[in-house]
């Protein structure tokens, strides 16, 4: 029970936020590189769902597995993506993005007038609370499943 | 708990089979006065709402017919314009059916291969060693399996989301595939598949899913 990394992308594409706790292989590309193709990657299935889907939607695409993890994803109203990679024991981060967005980044970030939104967020306030909730979850051992 | 339908994609990314087991048309059909309260727009050869959701009529949702005739991608049957002739006041009071646009064969086509590509980058960006790719796509109104062969053809199912079963129907679909695709003399490999016997069995096996779903989901 494990969550391997996180990203938050803004509306535009840009990676505001990384960081992993059980990351056992890198892409193979550099890491800004890895951050656009993950941004492509969730557009093109955001867009692909949103054609494919046989009835209306109401909140879209919610996570993908493969053999070896899950992808959570949870966009904001205002275009704020929060992307968790997790082992396939967790079967629903929904519920953690939406706490990470409203106990985390709303009271650390949006509510910090230091901080410009839109720009890579360098709070350390912000990085050391978020390693904790993480740390904190039910889900989350510090040795790999 | 429905199985709405299933792909099957060769090695190169190309679509080689289809099927819509079941498909779903919401339509909404109104009688409108002229100011039109919608607003419409070009999209991909088709005419959609852009604003004014109501009455169970979506944004993206398409024209699909005026008065009762079919409309021709943007044009009505007659080869007019669907905005003007909607912005001509005469031609008021009109009655519109909109719904979701049905898929075509090119667009189906498309889909199939770009969900080719992103199967791929998930495997690439798995934090993860000696992953596969996307084996199951989630979204709040269906769910998207896939099966990926050892000579990587990739059989794509459809469902709903608390459809079970499913790993054993991909398993079925790619028995017959070999049974009535592969062992046939006249099918080419990689080529779409046209054979009667693969269409009959696929349909017989996908109601036999959805029966045996009905009671393994339930509880």
């Amino acid at each position: 029970m494990t969550v391997h990394n996180l990203y938050i992308f803004d509306r535009n594409g840009s990676c505001l936020y990384y960081n992993e706790w059980n990351r056992k292989k890198q892409a193979g590309i550099s890491k800004d590189e890895e951050f656009k193709l993950m941004y492509g990657m969730l557009f093109s299935i955001r867009s692909f769902v949103s054609k494919m889907s046989p009835l209306d939607m109401k909140e879209g695409f919610l996570s993908f597995q493969t053999s070896k993890y899950r992808l959570h994803y949870y966009e904001t109203p205002s275009g704020l993506r929060f992307i968790m990679n997790t082992d396939l024991s967790v079967p629903n981060a929904r519920e953690t993005l939406q706490q990470i967005y409203s106990n985390l980044y709303v009271e650390y970030i949006v509510k910090n007038p230091v901080c410009v939104l839109g720009h890579s967020l360098d709070s350390e306030l912000f990085s050391s609370r978020l390693d904790s909730f993480i740390r904190g979850l039910p889900f989350y051992s510090p040795r790999a499943a | 708990m429905v199985i709405y339908s299933v792909y099957v994609v060769n090695k190169a990314g190309g679509l080689i089979y289809q099927y819509d087991n079941y498909v779903p048309r919401a339509e909404a059909e109104k009688t409108f006065s002229y100011p039109l309260d919608l607003v419409l727009k070009h999209h991909d050869e088709k005419v959609v709402v852009s604003f004014g959701q109501r009455d169970g009529i979506r944004v993206g949702h398409a024209v699909l017919s005026i008065n009762g005739v079919d409309v021709v991608g943007k044009n009505t049957a007659e080869g007019k314009d669907t905005l003007e002739y909607l912005n001509d006041p005469a031609n008021y009071p009109v009655s519109i059916r909109f719904g979701r646009a049905r898929l075509s064969s090119n667009e189906k086509l498309m889909l199939a291969s770009m969900f080719h590509s992103l199967f791929a980058i998930g495997s690439q960006l798995s934090p993860d060693v000696g992953s596969s790719g996307i084996e199951m796509l989630e979204t709040d109104v269906f769910k998207l399996h896939c099966f990926q062969t050892l000579t990587g053809i990739k059989f794509i199912v459809l469902a709903d989301p608390r459809q079970s079963g499913i790993d054993a129907l991909l398993r079925k679909i790619y028995e017959i595939y070999s049974d009535f695709a592969l062992k046939n003399p006249f099918y080419s490999l990689e080529m779409p598949i046209r054979c009667e016997l693969f269409d009959q069995n696929l349909k017989g096996s996908l109601e036999i899913a959805e029966k045996a779903g009905n009671f393994g989901a339930g509880s």
